[in-house]
Parts: C-alpha cells; sequence; structure tokens
C-alpha cells in the first residue's frame, strides 16, 4: 500500500513538473470525489443488513444475498470512476 | 431468538451457510461463460493488445466478486459487528489494487483504454444484472427448486 501510494505522488510529482498538473490533480480529485459516493451507499447498505439480520436472524441469508449484491451494484460507481481517473491521468 | 445468544448461532443460519460464496461462484461461472465471446470481441476490433487488457479487466472483475464474497463471509463468521468495518475496509482495499495493477501497466503501447472500460464496467453490470434476475426469483418463490429431467 505504501508502495502505491509513493508510485502515485511520484506520478503526480513528476505530471506537475511537466506542466500537465492540473490535469493530475483534477484526476486525483475525481477518482476521490467518485470514491466517496459509493463509500456512503456502501455504509447505509451493510449497516441496513446488519439491522435486518439483527432483528430477524432467521432471514439472515437474504439479508446477506440483497447486501452482497447491493454492494457489488455500488462499486461499480467507484469502478466508473477509476476508469475516468485513468482517462484523466496524463 | 433469546436475551443474550449469539448471533452467531446455527438457528440463524450465519455460520452454515454462505450465501454470497454462492452468489460469487454464480457470477464468476457466468463471467467464465462470456469471457471467450468479450476476449473474441477484443481481439478482433483491438488486436493482441486489446485481447491483453480485455482479460486484465476480465480478471478484476471477477476477482473482485470473490474477494467481497470472501471478505463478508470471514466478517460475519466471526461477528456481525465486524461486518461494516470489514467491507468498507475490503472496498478501499480492492480499489486500491486495482489501482495498483492498472497504473504500472497504463502508459504501456500495448495498453488500450477503450477495451479495458467497456468489459471491467459492461461485464460488471452486465453480471449483476443476469445474477439478480435468478436472485430475485429466488427471494420470490423460496420453494422453487428445478425439476429434475424425466427419464424418457
Amino acid at each position: 500500500m505504501l508502495s502505491l501510494i509513493a508510485s502515485t505522488i511520484s506520478i503526480l510529482a513528476a505530471a506537475v513538473t511537466e506542466g500537465e498538473g492540473l490535469k493530475a490533480i483534477g484526476a486525483g480529485l475525481g477518482y476521490g470525489l467518485a470514491a466517496i459516493g459509493p463509500g456512503v451507499g456502501i455504509g447505509i447498505v451493510v449497516g441496513a443488513a446488519i439491522d435486518a439480520m439483527t432483528r430477524q436472524p432467521e432471514s439472515a441469508g437474504t439479508a446477506r444475498t440483497t447486501m452482497f449484491l447491493g454492494i457489488a451494484f455500488t462499486e461499480a460507481l467507484a469502478l466508473i470512476g477509476f476508469v475516468v481517473f485513468i482517462l484523466l491521468l496524463p | 431468538m433469546r436475551k443474550g445468544e449469539n448471533l452467531n448461532s446455527n438457528e440463524t443460519g450465519t455460520d452454515n451457510t454462505a450465501p454470497e460464496r454462492e452468489v460469487a461462484s454464480d457470477l464468476f461461472r457466468r463471467g467464465v461463460i462470456v469471457s471467450p465471446f468479450l476476449l473474441v470481441i477484443c481481439l478482433s476490433f483491438w488486436g493482441l493488445g486489446g485481447l491483453a487488457c480485455g482479460a486484465i479487466a476480465l480478471g478484476i472483475v471477477l476477482a473482485n466478486f470473490l474477494a467481497g464474497a470472501w471478505v463478508i463471509e470471514w466478517a460475519v463468521r466471526i461477528s456481525p459487528q465486524l461486518l461494516m468495518g470489514a467491507v468498507l475496509g475490503g472496498f478501499v482495499i480492492r480499489m486500491g489494487v486495482i489501482t495498483g495493477v492498472v497504473l504500472p501497466i497504463r502508459n504501456s503501447d500495448w495498453f488500450d483504454i477503450v477495451p479495458f472500460a467497456a468489459v471491467l464496467i459492461f461485464l460488471h453490470l452486465g453480471l449483476l444484472i443476469w445474477e439478480m434476475r435468478y436472485v430475485s426469483a429466488t427471494l420470490s418463490y423460496p420453494g422453487l427448486k428445478p425439476r429434475a429431467k424425466r427419464q424418457k
């Protein structure tokens, strides 16, 4: 994880020195903003699933199935943000 | 559920069954089924570079599903209270891993963003929509099972 952060910083530093800093900053901001929405969404989905499992433990399997699909659908937004990040990155 | 009883007891069905693993296995199986068609399309439109990009995106999508299911299964087995942290932490780590896989290769000559993005997004959403049909039918008709074929 640290090497990933270091490589990202070095890429951004190289982009800044080559005069494409704003593009790199925009890409990073875009990815960060695109990850906020799915983060909030996953929190809501998992919170609701835990609530359902606690209230009705006998239907925990149903809640977990629905939760997994909800998480996967929400993650699609983050993947779209990632693709935009790769497209914008100089 | 009686007072003070653990939520992970067998009555809840949380530790003997792993529905998310079954869903992820289904998604993986269907992804493997459609992968030849996707890879042929990538090869025919974008050449060998497109084939490699499509294969990487395919691997990312399928590994992402399996990893997500494994994290949920692992966290629920320990404690439902761990679920929130494990899922959100798993999401951040998986996004970091995907970024770490793609960033080093994105400036390669053979890397093409179009097949990569198309396979990544459309396969992810397509597999989920395909799976949703079966999951919604199972939730609506819990007792419905496929009939055994008649012997002629």
